[in-house]
């Protein structure tokens, strides 16, 4: 209990910061750098969230324990909202920084790929009756995803300039902007948010999971009496 | 095991050249939707880059109606457990993969003649460099479908299923193989797509490999 | 050779119905064992499982040569299986099938195996008609060859005598005694009169009463 209070209190204090600290003045981008603080730590979530989701799908497959399939739909589903909050932060910010809400920069068509992916594995689960079947399949298809993900870091490159801060072809010379060059309180403080992050999937994954793990065994258990 | 793998794919490529189930209904598909292009672009001048790209937009939609016959089919008829007590789980997926590799050259061929005869400003500059993204681009779209066509089979709305799980995983080789095909329009020569060659193979052997280790678990419950 | 299949505490649920729970027989060459239940009693399901198509919930199924354990993978080499669920491709002749079957199992001088099978299951003079063109009870006849072709140990037929005249019912019970004399038979059937062409008999019903009778004490 006391944990998730001082969490709490961790998050509002980086969210406070976040549009107060004086972050340095960094050309092309200036004060909307602050989405930073954010906009990084929320793709940050979502992408470890798709990642011990597919753990989950592969220790699934292997154990075949229906807890582990409930742990890994769980997480895909923390990541879809997290991936979608970032895209809509992200497109507001292009809105004001590019000019228009969506570009078709590499990192836009990079979560747009993995709302692509873990729309079609809802509507996969969705088509599918039989419980082992839909942890089986969905497992192996958040697998084969997956594999694929890695290539746009290559392709992306070859094919289209990128407009996100941090590309190579970022026009205003902002260069990387997650380095050590960053401004000291920024660098922090963006750390810090992105330790905040992660303690909030933590908290989240683990509260959703134990949720539907506990309406797993009651069902059961009424099933059970039903039969009695 | 590579005898048994070539018997699988005899046996689908007999039954397809006997009840064209899959064939004539593919040949009308592209046929309507290359019309389709050609009457919304009536009186334009649409410009080849454009035209690379619709190629592709062909031949994935071509795809996604033919390549999960090969699974579907046995699904649909319950012949699945014929072949579960036949052999290895492994040799069903080569040889439904090799059905599909056979099955998407064929569709190829035809989609692009057909593109080359009715679209006319669609100029190939540099052959070799066409051809090779056409070969390593169909390798890479069979080999992606055949796994996801095994996946749709066990579900229930098999035909609008398949698209919509095949396209994000397609992405990045459909976007590799249009820009290779925009170069070849644009006279790149073939050393300039050395890198776009790296990615088309790599991707093919990356999900052939994730395919082959994933295969047992759908095959078999 | 010594073939041994084993059972250790089979148990099958889908999702919350248990099927049947802690299943234990042992099955060497020349045993051969009835399954018997009501409709939905789980013959099926537990037949599959001896055939490796389904995975047990819990428990194992084990398979041994010499006493070494079997690859799962490999097993079906060692089965033969008739089941009603069982389709053929229809598109393709009786002899085409058996022929396509041969080749998948990488037999070698398949083409007498099948004629000699194909003349065992009295389907030789109708071995080139379209399985299209074929009534039920033929099907069942070439199911019957499918399964023999490769002369497996294992023998598994669920619901051996569907859709067969008397003759065909002949003809089952004759490959049923050849089958053990050389290897394992298991049969899952309704009838009573099937039964006795095992020498051992589970009833899934029994077991199921069983299993209640555990779970309330």
């Amino acid at each position: 209990m006391l944990w998730k209070i001082l969490l709490g209190l961790y998050i509002a204090i980086i969210t406070a910061l976040a549009f107060v600290i004086p972050i340095g003045f960094i050309p092309g981008l200036g004060e909307r750098a602050r989405i930073i603080f954010l906009h990084v730590p929320s793709a940050w979530l979502s992408v470890i969230a798709f990642f011990v989701s597919m753990l989950y799908g592969i220790r699934y497959l292997r154990s075949k324990n229906i807890y582990d399939d409930i742990k890994s739909v769980s997480s895909a589903e923390i990541g879809f909202l997290f991936c979608f909050i970032t895209t809509v932060t992200g497109s507001i910010w292009a809105k004001f920084n590019w000019g228009s809400f969506w570009n078709w920069d590499p990192r836009e068509t990079s979560i747009f790929v993995l709302l692509l992916i873990y729309g079609a594995y809802f509507v996969l689960r969705s088509a599918i009756e039989v419980e082992e079947r839909k942890a089986t399949l969905s497992a192996v298809y958040s697998v084969i995803a997956f594999v694929t993900v890695p290539f746009f870091i290559f392709i992306m490159p070859r094919i289209m300039p990128g407009l996100h801060p941090g590309s190579k072809g970022d026009p205003e010379g902002a260069g990387p902007v997650v380095t050590f060059k960053m401004d000291p309180n920024m660098r922090i403080l963006f750390f810090a948010s992105l330790l905040g992050f992660t303690l909030v999937y933590l908290w989240i994954f683990n509260l959703r999971s134990k949720s539907e793990i506990l309406k797993l065994k009651i069902e059961n258990k009424i099933y059970q009496e039903v039969q009695n | 095991m590579l005898s048994s793998i070539w018997a699988i794919f005899l046996k689908d490529l007999k039954s397809e050249l006997r009840t064209r189930y899959a064939l004539n209904a593919l040949f009308m598909f592209v046929v309507v939707t290359i019309s389709m292009i050609l009457f919304s672009t009536a009186g334009e001048v649409v410009s080849g880059t454009l035209l690379s790209g619709l190629l592709w937009v062909v031949i994935f939609f071509s795809a996604m109606s033919g390549l999960s016959r090969t699974f579907v089919s046995e699904e649909d008829r319950g012949t699945v457990i014929f072949l579960q007590l036949a052999t290895r789980p492994s040799v069903v997926y080569f040889g439904k993969l090799l059905f599909n590799f056979a099955l998407i050259f064929g569709l190829n061929l035809f989609i692009v003649i057909a593109y080359l005869l009715t679209m006319e400003n669609f100029k190939v500059k540099s052959f070799d460099v066409f051809l090779v993204g056409l070969i390593l681009g169909g390798i890479g779209l069979a080999s992606a479908s055949t796994i996801i066509a095994a996946i749709i089979a066990k579900a229930n709305t098999k035909g609008t299923l398949y698209p919509v799980l095949s396209f994000p995983v397609l992405l990045p080789l459909l976007m590799t193989t249009i820009n290779m095909t925009q170069l070849s329009i644009e006279g790149a020569t073939f050393s300039e797509t050395i890198g776009h060659l790296r990615i088309l193979i790599s991707y093919s052997a990356v999900v052939i490999i994730a395919s082959y280790l994933l295969f047992d678990y759908i095959w078999k419950e | 050779m010594d073939f041994k299949i084993t059972l250790k505490n089979v148990r099958k649920n889908f999702s919350r119905l248990l099927v049947f729970d802690s299943v234990n027989f042992e099955l060497t060459i020349g045993s051969s064992l009835a399954i018997a239940g009501k409709n939905g009693s789980g013959k099926s399901t537990l037949v599959k499982i001896i055939a490796g198509l389904l995975s047990p919930s819990a428990g194992e199924v084990i398979y041994q040569i010499d006493g070494k354990k079997i690859d799962k993978l490999d097993w079906f080499k060692y089965i033969g299986f008739v089941a009603p669920y069982l389709q053929l491709y229809d598109e393709f002749t009786g002899y085409e099938n058996l022929e396509i079957l041969a080749r998948i199992r990488g037999l070698k001088n398949y083409k007498n195996k099948i004629e000699e099978v194909l003349k065992r299951v009295n389907l030789y003079a109708r071995r080139d008609d379209l399985v299209r063109g074929y009534s039920s009870g033929m099907k069942q006849r070439l199911k019957y060859a499918c399964a023999l072709l490769h002369e497996p140990i294992v023998l598994i037929l669920d619901e051996p005598t569907s859709n067969l005249d008397a003759e065909g019912v002949e003809m089952v019970w004759k490959i049923a005694q050849e089958q053990k004399k050389k290897g394992i038979l298991i049969v899952a059937t309704n009838e009573a009169e099937e039964l006795q062409m095992c020498e051992e008999v589970i009833n899934l019903d029994e077991l199921k009463l069983k299993s209640r009778e555990q779970i309330v004490k």
